[in-house]
């Protein structure tokens, strides 16, 4: 008897504590975060060269088609940008083009980038 | 008799003022946010007035987690600054006197975002040592040059701090400490991103609006 009335209360408890932990979590962020602020600051500190900004940023990338997520607003522009300077012309395109497919209020800029980029 | 309903008015009406007084500061006028309705937000370099020279980077890495998850699309901030800086615009104070109609033709976004750093940083207050980043924010409207919001937050290493015991010498060395350590580990740089969260979310009194491409965005066109 106490047995079963113990283990009805650990349900209703663990229903609770459920409950509970439904209420705060936080909603499924729009986008796959990893790693582009902080590419985004070791570029601005410039204690690191572009070589190892890329490969962090390539990594989240691989995560992100892993979890099928979209890359953060500006990922892949950066990343193009991260490329120019190392002389990756057909990269640079890519990535920039990239961002437009994603994010077509992106467009305007992208085109001025990549008009630039040729010159 | 009509002199008793007249003084019945005055006295409803003098407590509906004093209930009027107590109600928490006016809600913000979103009617030009509204009316713009941007979709595209282009962050420009903040104006920094703080003492620490990393103040502005710090803060401008971290400002489009809150507004991309606000539902807007934000120009890519390192990128956005190589162009100014191409430009011929070196600073960020020589950034925000740039012409909105240039920023648009440039960068073609509908709204730019304008920030000032008023504090970054730790103090040594000889009994806490307090690491605080505090920002304003100001929303324009690319297209008109119209103010849609603006905004101030505040967030500081001391919210959460108590003052532990261990008498007057404990509690200076402690600070001291504190000082050391909120310097190397780059505090500041957390605590920034708690204030860019606190600006520019979505959501919370008096914060930006939902953007295009929030899943609250239908719901706020709809409750309008």
């Amino acid at each position: 008897m106490s047995l079963t009335f113990r283990a009805g209360a650990a349900t209703i408890a663990l229903a609770l504590l459920s409950a509970l932990a439904g209420c705060v979590s936080q909603p499924k962020p729009l986008y796959h975060w990893t790693g582009y602020e902080e590419q985004v600051y070791e570029h601005f500190k410039n204690e690191k060269g572009p070589h190892e900004q890329i490969a962090a940023l390539e990594a989240s990338l691989q995560q992100a088609r892993a979890r099928d997520e979209i890359p953060a607003p500006g990922f892949h522009a950066h990343l193009g940008m991260l490329y120019a300077e190392v002389g990756k012309a057909d990269q640079v395109r890519q990535q920039f083009e990239t961002e437009k497919t994603l994010f077509p209020e992106s467009a305007a800029y992208m085109d001025f980038l990549m008009r630039n980029f040729e010159r | 008799m009509t002199s008793n309903i007249g003084l019945r008015t005055l006295l409803v009406l003098a407590a509906l003022g004093l209930l009027g007084g107590c109600a928490t500061p006016t809600p913000y006028d979103y009617t030009a946010f509204e009316r713009s309705n941007p979709a595209s937000i282009l962050v420009l370099p903040p104006v920094n007035r703080s003492p620490d020279i990393k103040a502005s980077y710090s803060v401008l890495s971290q400002v489009t987690y809150p507004l991309a998850e606000a539902g807007y699309y934000v120009l890519p901030v390192a990128v956005v600054d190589e162009t100014f800086k191409q430009n011929g615009l070196m600073n960020a104070d020589e950034m925000h006197m740039a012409p909105p109609a240039k920023l648009r033709e440039i960068f073609g976004a509908d709204a730019a975002l304008y920030i000032e750093i008023t504090r970054y940083g730790s103090s040594y207050k000889v009994l806490t040592s307090e690491v605080a980043v505090e920002a304003h924010g100001k929303l324009i409207d690319l297209r008109s040059g119209q103010l849609l919001w603006e905004g101030r937050a505040l967030a500081s290493s001391a919210e959460n701090q108590n003052q532990s015991s261990g008498g007057l010498v404990g509690m200076l060395i402690t600070a001291a400490v504190n000082q050391i350590v909120n310097t190397l580990s780059d505090r500041g740089h957390e605590i920034a991103g708690i204030t860019s969260r606190r600006l520019l979310s979505a959501g919370i009194p008096n914060g930006i609006l939902s953007g295009p491409r929030s899943p609250h965005y239908q719901s706020r066109l709809a409750g309008r």
